[in-house]
């Protein structure tokens, strides 16, 4: 029996699956916080693995030889779980944003490493050759021609990236108390509080799909040309 | 278009890769006069796309020379080499993310011209391959192979170059539209007046094109270059006889016209317009059993006519 104090209401008391009066009394000082964090940890991971994950596709894509290594390296990362990692990481790093972020961006990088190896290699090669033979030089080729080609299959991997982030975010709450991941585990402590969790886990979904449409609309806006019809 | 055409000279050219045995091009030497399409031909392995792509050094020269009016490609800047020569491929090349005005702009703009120069430019040469000029706004997926090739060819000539290298440009059109883009292709270098070189597998196309035919055979040597007619009518050995086939006889018909012929006055007999070239006639003559033709003008009116003796000289 949960005591009553006389403030919460019949839902909360007996546990049912989505309180209202729960969600509204505690919007302010439990759930926004921490979708707003959610958003930070998550945007921030996928910053820097976009901006390594480029300079590493670059590097495979230039140097053929550095693709299996680089590629096995971002596998591997991939392969260990969530909080393995982030238990590795703790001794080295503390108990801190940092180690979370680490872990973050290890995690994007296989997806977006393979996309924009794959996008950088899937130009057309009678339009590279074209562009060669018309006197475009190198720079202005990969600029030009290479980059916007590619920009589709980057834009997909972003888009995994993005949603299996935001995703695995939740479980950043092990080491910090940040992100959406906390209000979970303080309900799941709380002989599992249900409307807590739902609602938590529910904004994650929300956060994930909301991401997803601004990428989706993001690729329409660059990349008209993936969206025709043949006419003739 | 005011530019003049470039004369290209092949002074011995060679090109040797490692570890093979015989030369692609084995020092090739001739001279493409100024605008004149010279039509490199011979069987797979022959060396001519190889010799092709020396012209614009995606291929570099092992040995010997290849001039563009006077100036050896060798002490050119690479790039503006290949930004004043109009390339075209077999497999077009466009480049998907940009549409059709912007395909064509490629070169202009890294001449630095604006939008409104290259605007006005694709709509010219839009109208100049035979394409509506909406077609400027569509993109690469929404055209037709045969569409396709002729944005291609208004890519390569928006700089107005003065040489053209157009690899086997209508090999990966069905034939139906490659007959009319040939004459298409034609009708264009007589207004533009290009120097050309084309390189196709097919003897016929390369008559048809061709002001002068240069068969290369195996091993990238030049086995004879003179005009279509001298090559039917005097291969210079049997690898050129062979090439060309046993049927040179019936090709060579196939470079005059009827209306060239003189006329006799009018008979009964089938009606054939008088560009109808002797060999269509010929064809036509077997098919419908018959002795005489009659030659029509352009607006359908009786010329005279033809017996298959004269057709046949």
């Amino acid at each position: 029996m949960i005591p009553n104090f006389g403030q919460g209401s019949r839902c909360e008391v007996d546990n049912g699956w989505f309180c209202t009066e729960w969600v509204r009394a505690h919007w302010g000082d439990t759930l926004q916080p921490a979708l707003v964090q959610h958003l930070e940890l998550a945007a921030i991971a996928i910053a820097i693995g976009f901006v390594l994950a480029s300079a590493l596709a670059f590097a495979g894509f230039r140097f053929r030889l550095l693709d299996p290594p680089i590629g096995f390296l971002a596998d591997f990362l991939y392969t260990i779980p969530s909080l393995a990692l982030f238990q590795l990481l703790v001794p080295f790093t503390g108990v801190t944003e940092t180690t979370v972020e680490i872990a973050l961006v290890s995690y994007t990088l296989l997806i977006l490493y393979r996309n924009m190896l794959e996008g950088l290699r899937g130009v057309p090669p009678d339009a590279l050759e074209a562009a060669r033979g018309s006197g475009l030089t190198r720079l202005q080729t990969l600029v030009r021609v290479e980059l916007p080609l590619a920009l589709p299959a980057v834009i997909a991997g972003l888009r995994i990236a993005t949603v299996s982030t935001i995703s695995i975010a939740t479980v950043a709450a092990f080491v910090i108390p940040k992100g959406l991941g906390q209000p979970i585990f303080t309900a799941l402590e709380q002989d599992v509080f249900k409307t807590e969790i739902l609602t938590a886990g529910g904004l994650v979904v929300a956060l994930a799909l909301c991401a997803d449409g601004v990428l989706v609309l993001v690729q329409r806006a660059l990349t008209p040309w993936t969206r025709l019809e043949r006419a003739s | 278009m005011a530019s003049e055409a470039a004369e290209l000279v092949f002074d011995g050219a060679t090109k040797q890769y490692a570890g093979q045995s015989a030369p692609a091009v084995d020092h090739l030497s001739l001279t493409v006069p100024a605008g004149e399409i010279c039509v490199l031909v011979g069987p797979s392995g022959g060396g001519k796309t190889t010799a092709l792509k020396l012209v614009n050094r995606l291929i570099e020269l092992s040995a010997g020379d290849i001039r563009i009016d006077g100036t050896s490609i060798k002490d050119q800047n690479l790039v503006q080499l290949r930004r004043g020569i109009g390339y075209v491929i077999q497999q077009v090349g466009l480049f998907p993310h940009m549409n059709v005005e912007a395909n064509i702009g490629t070169v202009p703009r890294l001449y630095g011209r604006s939008r409104e120069w290259i605007h006005t430019r694709s709509q010219e040469l839009l109208e100049l391959v035979g394409l509506d000029m909406s077609y400027g706004r569509r993109y690469p997926a929404q055209l037709s192979g045969g569409e396709r090739q002729r944005v291609g060819l208004a890519r390569a000539l928006a700089a107005d170059p003065p040489l053209m290298l157009m690899d086997e440009p209508f090999g990966a059109i069905d034939p139906i539209v490659r007959t009319r883009l040939q004459d298409e292709f034609l009708r264009l270098q007589r207004e533009v007046r290009k120097t050309v070189v084309f390189v196709t597998h097919d003897i016929d196309e390369a008559i048809k094109v061709g002001d002068r035919i240069a068969i290369l055979r195996e091993g990238g040597r030049l086995a004879q270059y003179d005009p279509p007619a001298t090559i039917l009518e005097h291969p210079a050995d049997d690898f050129v006889a062979e090439f060309v086939g046993a049927d040179r006889a019936l090709k060579a018909l196939a470079l005059h016209k009827v209306g060239d012929l003189e006329l006799r006055p009018a008979a009964d007999g089938p009606h054939v317009p008088a560009e109808t070239t002797l060999r269509d006639a010929l064809a036509l003559l077997i098919e419908r059993r018959a002795e005489t033709l009659t030659v029509t003008g352009g607006d359908g009116r009786v010329l005279g006519s033809l017996t298959r003796d004269d057709l046949l000289r």
